[in-house]
């Protein structure tokens, strides 16, 4: 048992050194299932010249980085899938953007996407994520949430706290390109892991397509239920196909840990509790994940992993750590304070009002979390959240009592 | 999506019932026929343009449909479609046409003269009349498949015919991307100007991909002669013009589809079209004559009475509301069409048309003076 484990795994792991080194027909060859290498296009009746998108109105990553000579470098490459790029771009070229709000504007289909599209999703990775060269600089992982101190908020100011990121099952297409089979496959890797959690992790899933009336209503209640996408963003990059076919829920039963199943990514991991201990909501997210990952690993599975992107997810920017720590946190009268933003900036920090991501703030109750992913290591980010939500209590008790406050100096970047 | 399929022959290695579409909860005419046999016969199988069955189905799986609207749930990516995946489109086209056999053949006449009176609708009831078709251009694949560079190799040769009509059609192309808002407000006052579609039956089929490029509108000087280029089809060609007068809005739309076909012959890219299905278009619910001829229609007392929709059903017309497809009628007024497309030539749907309309204004009357009308209502068509 422990040879052939070692000898799957193996296996896998060398597919991840190949696929980086070059080679999606090698990287193919490999996988444990039968695999049909790369094809050249079947049919290309127009030159690239033709078929290059009109990005002048566009205001995306992908747009800013597609020339001319990258497009048509690329366009006739394929993964081993049959991912192309016009299929991995479409999404940007469907949503031109927003002057203030720059979205990614493209999409991997599969893990050896990164590879093959490299020459555009290298750039788009630099542009996104601050400089960060998959060249030469490696990701730092680190699942260690015995080193995070001061995690415990004053639950005046704080409301709830919450950490989730995304995980990819090797092997399998991302949603943009997966097959029903696969994407039903990814559900059962899942599921059938998710079933060997135990004490506090112990759970249920649910799945969309077979849920109770009286299921979903309690779902909604608990605001766990998520919806079929509308963004155009998911949509136009083939993300909501044959819903809601092998997509669902899963919960333990004290519902502080939620994964969700076949949504934008093959999974979005999620630990969350009202209160300010945003060590222990760690702490569970970290033992969660590091179980959930023994499991599958034990029926021959791993996830998406290297040490250029670290976790490889759907989208560019959530590649890294796929880390969004954050609080929803009251702060009437900082939300007053024209230095806010400045401040936030500088501690790395970003807000959103407390419906989510495009909502808007509440009663000057925000939504504070992370603003980078890749790069920096997952207990360096919640660390950073932690110091800077402590930063902004702080503050706020300093604004009660009529005394002024400082704009700290900016975080370094990188190491 | 467009260019090679290598991801089709990946995903045989699949069992075909770990690939097959869960349909439990569907309503559409695809939904209703593709067993998993069917299935599994044809997913190996590609068009030379390399469009698969997955392909075709994509938009019936993700829109399971409506209890009381039978929607088809599958496209054609290119006129191949039609053939290699027969075993399910001819099925489809059987239920959606009337039993429509594969042995059939379908009649194509756009002799204009061949249609019966037509000019001497009531315009006190009849406000508007209307003809609409599609075209595709062989050579190309259709909406749900094409690249951005065939797409603007169809705008290209589309402008370049209609640019040249002279006469009654002589007018402007404009292309979506660069319409100035001045024109886009007039075009939008005129009722002419299409929208990114919405419908989910038409984005989950990939139909608005690359929105707005290659899209655009053309229209004459007097604005009764209108064609949409990339929409959901090659070309959609609209006759129109206020009043009843249907006999004159057919001549036109004969008249503007023969130059239109002309030209493009010229360039060695006639329409697509067989003996068998008639006009190819995107959607197998337009195959044949592609033509839905209609009124916007008074008929307020008419369209209260008990047996409103059985005389729709023996005119062999449909009522929409004046929004379109899917939409509700407003102060008694409907928009009346022939519901049939394949099996019956163009001449002989605008014909029933005509005849209906005008027997159905007679009833209007009769009502609005207290009578009855059981003995006006005619048998089955």
């Amino acid at each position: 048992m422990a040879s052939s484990f070692s000898r799957i795994l193996s296996s896998k792991q060398r597919i991840g050194i190949l696929s980086l080194v070059g080679g999606s027909v090698t990287a193919g060859y490999l996988l444990q299932r039968e695999h049909v290498s790369a094809g050249l296009p079947v049919r290309r009746s127009y030159p690239a010249s033709a078929e290059y998108p009109d990005l002048r109105k566009h205001n995306n990553c992908m747009a800013s980085h597609l020339t001319p000579a990258i497009y048509a470098k690329l366009c006739d490459k394929a993964t081993p899938n049959g991912y192309t790029l016009d299929m991995a771009i479409q999404t940007g070229v469907d949503n031109p953007g927003h002057p203030f709000i720059k979205t990614v504007g493209m999409v991997a289909g599969d893990e050896e996407s990164y590879e093959v599209f490299s020459d555009l999703l290298d750039p788009v990775i630099r542009e996104r994520h601050n400089g960060y060269d998959p060249h030469t600089m490696k990701h730092p992982t680190d699942l260690d949430a015995s080193k995070i101190h001061s995690g415990n908020f004053d639950s005046r100011y704080v409301l709830s706290s919450r950490v989730r990121t995304g995980r990819s099952i090797r092997g399998l297409s991302l949603p943009p390109a997966c097959t029903r089979a696969e994407r039903r496959e990814v559900e059962r890797v899942v599921v059938d892991a998710l079933a060997g959690l135990k004490d506090d992790l112990a759970g249920k899933y649910y799945s969309l397509t077979q849920m109770t009336d009286s299921d979903q209503q309690q779902l909604i209640d608990d605001h766990f239920l998520f919806d079929k996408p509308v963004s155009p963003l998911l949509t136009c990059a083939g993300m909501a196909r044959d819903w809601p076919d092998a997509r669902g829920i899963w919960h333990n039963n004290e519902k502080t840990f939620l994964v969700w199943v076949n949504e934008e990514d093959h999974t979005r991991v999620i630990s969350m509790e009202k209160g300010g201990n945003m060590k222990r909501v760690f702490e569970r997210f970290c033992k969660g994940l590091k179980e959930v990952e023994r499991l599958i690993q034990e029926r021959g599975w791993e996830f998406m992993w290297n040490e250029k992107l670290g976790y490889v997810l759907t989208c560019p920017s959530n590649l890294g750590t796929g880390l969004r720590a954050g609080v929803h946190v009251k702060l009437p009268l900082m939300s007053k304070d024209p230095r806010l933003n400045k401040i936030l900036d500088n501690l790395r920090l970003q807000k959103r009002g407390t419906g989510g991501v495009d909502t808007a703030a509440v009663g000057g109750v925000f939504d504070i979390s992370n603003l980078d992913r890749l790069g920096l290591s997952e207990v360096h980010l919640v660390q950073t959240v932690v110091d800077g939500v402590n930063y902004l209590i702080e503050c706020e008790k300093r604004l009660e009592k009529g005394q002024d406050i400082k704009v700290p100096p900016p975080l370094k970047q990188f190491k | 999506m467009p260019f090679g399929n290598t991801h089709n022959n990946f995903k045989l290695n699949y069992k075909v019932e770990d690939e097959f579409p869960d349909l439990s909860k569907h309503n559409n005419h695809m939904a209703k026929l593709l067993t998993k046999e069917m299935y599994g016969k044809i997913r190996d199988k590609q068009t030379p343009s390399g469009f698969t069955v997955d392909d075709v189905i994509q938009t019936g799986v993700d829109n399971p449909g409506h209890p009381f609207i039978m929607t088809v749930g599958c496209v054609a990516g290119d006129e191949e479609s039609y053939e290699v995946f027969k075993d399910l489109f001819d099925p489809v086209i059987a239920d959606r046409h009337n039993g429509y056999k594969p042995t059939d053949k379908h009649k194509t006449d756009l002799n204009f003269e061949n249609l019966k009176g037509g000019d001497d609708l009531d315009p006190n009831y009849v406000l508007s009349s209307r003809v609409r078709t599609g075209r595709s251009i062989k050579g190309f694949t259709l909406p749900p498949h094409n690249s951005r560079g065939e797409r603007r190799g169809i705008e290209k040769l589309s402008v370049e015919a209609l640019t040249s009509l002279d006469g009654e059609f002589k007018g402007k192309y404009y292309p979506l991307k660069s319409m100035t808002d001045a024109e886009q407000e007039q075009l939008i006052n005129d009722h002419f100007l299409f929208d990114k579609p919405v419908s989910p039956l038409l984005t989950c089929a990939g139909m608005a991909r690359d929105w707005p490029d290659g899209r655009g509108i053309m229209h004459n000087d007097n604005k009764t002669f209108l064609v949409w280029v990339n929409e959901e089809d090659h070309l959609r060609v609209i006759s129109m013009q206020k009043g009843g007068n249907m006999r004159e809005v057919f001549k036109r739309f004969c008249v503007g589809l023969q130059k239109i076909e002309e030209i493009f012959k010229k360039h060695n890219h006639g329409f697509m079209w067989n003996e068998h299905l008639g006009y190819i278009l995107t959607c197998p619910s337009n195959l044949g004559t592609g033509l839905r001829g209609g009124v916007h229609v008074k008929l307020a007392k008419l369209s209260t009475h008990a047996k409103f929709d059985e005389i729709l059903t023996r005119l062999r017309l449909q009522k929409r509301g004046t929004g379109g497809v899917d939409t509700a009628s407003v102060g008694g007024v409907f928009d009346i069409s022939n519901a049939d497309r394949l099996g019956s030539s163009e001449v002989s749907q605008v014909q029933l048309v005509v005849d209906g309309v005008k027997l159905m204004v007679e009833m209007e009357k009769k009502l609005e003076k207290g009578e009855a009308i059981d003995s006006m209502i005619p048998a089955q068509k």
